[in-house]
């Protein structure tokens, strides 16, 4: 696996050696280069001066909340929005002037299943097989192979309307690579389906990866960036706040020691609600009895503990019990780039994926 | 070879997703059947009215026909994104354009000759100038394919392009010649008149029937053609400035 130059003065972590730390090495083909990319709707700039670029084979990630442009910035690689500034190059091709040019080499999954409704599984994938030139027997066997691949041979005459979201979201992957692009974007795959189907598809992600292909994903799932992703674009307002391996963004964060404490009766003790931190509260007198620990009390409720050392749990617990709090549970927890997502933006990691409970995000 | 097989898939998928649709081959038939009858009454006299009230009906059929369904099958794709998919296929934008307005012009020619052989029943069509009649149909239905899509572009539910397609069609109907002549139109409508692409395409129709028209023939297959053009450009024009903004 290699990286740009390029990619590497865009994250400022290259080595004096020309490595990233990890083994990669810089100078290697880039599939996907962008520079000073912007883009404004009316009053809104959704994407401004974002630079990066994507190695031949790797698998990029770019993680934003909501409203982040992620999904702005996938348009514009992909032809379906035009930037307003900056350069886009895929292999080689200037896509700014040539936007139709680079289409036969990349494969698009949009956010959400478009694809027709009317029309059978299979239908689709061959018609979908069709507008890339396929030949009949051609798109037939490859539309079956990719029916198999994705479990969904036996709905295969079944109308695309009547699937159910996750058979909609791994047909609609299906028909992005239909045509076995070299470069597949990726837009949110696993938003909005039940965890089973979510833990399948991250699977087919990782296998077409390691198959050879270019991926570029965009999500909002923190952990799913960090399982799957080689290196990390975090895009916040519209602009590119950091790119590195993960590795190398969750270096940083490695040392710290942090617990979790889940508490039964949390609310009624002001810890869930963000009241505990006023004078008096919880948070203030956890501070004044282990000042060589920090507290933070999370959105969702419970105590975040962060020290320099090891934490000892024993005497955390028995200092909220004694002040009336029913600890439910103490865990360790290994630093993870949510940790490292939430010290560069400022965002909390719960504003990414407040809908998880529900949909398919990682477990 | 490899975008004509695009192309061919496109045109085949809409053939076989909208036109070839139940609804829609009663709709090609019973349409013209209802023009054909309340014209004939309306006019009062016998089978003579004939050739005088089919190339109207023809015309008719042809911009209903094409029109509103092009319109509409956009829209709704667009609405339900999966034109998108035709957006990212590797063909030159036109070509796709092409394609997906190609199904719309043949249903619309096919629709023309609805009315064309209920009339061969009637009254005796040997005497229609056939090099003159047929591609005036089929200028008719790519001028009304290409409005079709300079509508779907201008809005954005599926409702709205079948209000904003009667926009367009129903003063067509009345000022473009197709069942009172031009000449009664009051003065300051006759300009109006001629700006409306079916004034040339119902004049060639009339000609081509029963004799009667204003312009020469080619006139009224060439302005038929420019406005065919005009109104292709502009659609493209306006999908790349709003869908692909």
């Amino acid at each position: 696996m290699t990286v740009t130059a390029g990619a590497a003065s865009a994250t400022g972590a290259a080595l004096a050696d020309g490595t990233l730390g990890n083994g990669l090495v810089l100078g290697g083909g880039a599939a996907v280069e962008v520079r000073g990319l912007a883009k404004r709707f009316g009053e809104v700039q959704a994407v401004r001066q974002v630079d990066f670029s994507v190695t031949s084979g790797e698998l990029f990630g770019f993680l934003g909340p909501n409203g982040a442009g992620k999904t702005t910035t996938i348009n514009m690689l992909t032809g379906l929005a035009r930037p307003d500034a900056g350069s886009i190059v895929i292999d080689g091709i200037d896509c700014v002037r040539h936007p139709r040019a680079a289409q036969h080499l990349i494969g698009v999954v949009p956010d959400e299943s478009n694809l027709y409704p009317e029309m059978t599984g299979y239908d689709n994938l061959c018609f979908c097989a069709a507008l890339y030139g396929m030949r009949k027997a051609e798109r037939c066997e490859r539309a079956r192979e990719l029916l198999d691949v994705f479990g969904l041979a036996k709905a295969a005459d079944r109308k695309f309307a009547g699937y159910s979201k996750g058979m909609k979201r791994k047909l609609t992957i299906a028909a992005g690579m239909i045509h076995r692009p070299r470069i597949l974007f990726l837009d949110e795959p696993t938003t909005g389906i039940d965890v089973a189907s979510a833990r399948q598809l991250r699977q087919l992600i990782a296998d077409l990866h390691a198959g050879g292909t270019t991926v570029f994903l965009t999500t909002h799932y923190i952990e799913e960036a960090e399982r799957l992703c080689d290196r990390i674009a975090f895009i916040v307002a519209g602009r590119i706040v950091r790119v590195d391996t993960v590795a190398e963004l969750v270096q940083p964060v490695m040392d710290k020691h942090v617990v979790r404490i889940a508490c039964d009766n949390g609310m009624a003790c002001g810890l869930g609600d963000g009241q505990g931190d006023e004078e008096g509260g919880i948070g203030t007198r956890l501070v004044a009895a282990f000042p060589h620990l920090r507290f933070t009390l999370p959105a969702g409720g419970g105590i975040r503990v962060e020290g320099d050392g090891p934490v000892r749990v024993g005497p955390l617990v028995r200092f909220l019990e004694d002040q009336g709090v029913e600890v439910a549970e103490a865990r360790r927890i290994r630093p993870s780039l949510e940790d490292v997502f939430v010290t560069i933006t400022g965002i909390e990691a719960d504003a990414m994926h407040g809908d998880r409970e529900k949909t398919g995000g990682p477990r | 070879m490899n975008r004509w097989i695009a192309f061919w898939n496109i045109l085949l998928k809409d053939m076989r997703t909208y036109y070839m649709k139940p609804p829609n081959i009663s709709w090609g038939l019973l349409f013209p059947l209802a023009w054909t009858g309340m014209f004939f009454i309306r006019s009062g006299s016998g089978l003579e009215s004939v050739p005088a009230v089919l190339p109207g009906v023809v015309a008719v059929s042809i911009l209903f026909g094409t029109t509103s369904m092009l319109a509409v099958t956009v829209t709704f794709e667009k609405k339900n994104r999966s034109f998108e998919r035709l957006l990212l296929a590797p063909m030159p934008f036109e070509l796709l354009m092409l394609a997906k307005t190609s199904g719309a012009i043949l249903f619309g020619t096919a629709n023309a000759f609805v009315p064309v052989i209920m009339a061969a029943f009637l009254m005796d069509l040997s005497a229609v100038n056939w090099l003159v009649f047929v591609p005036a149909v089929v200028l008719i239905a790519v001028a009304s394919a290409f409005l079709g899509l300079f509508i779907a572009v201008a809005v954005s539910e599926v409702f709205e392009a079948q209000t904003f397609s009667n926009f367009f069609r129903f003063p067509m109907i009345f000022l473009c010649g197709l069942f009172f002549p031009i000449s009664g139109l009051p003065v300051f409508l006759k300009p109006l008149a001629y700006a409306l692409p079916l004034t040339y395409g119902a004049d060639a129709l009339h000609g081509a029937v029963h004799g009667g028209h204003m312009l020469p023939y080619i006139v009224d297959l060439l302005v038929l053609g420019a406005f065919c053009a005009v109104l292709f450009m502009l659609s493209l024009r306006n999908i790349r400035r709003r869908w692909i903004a």
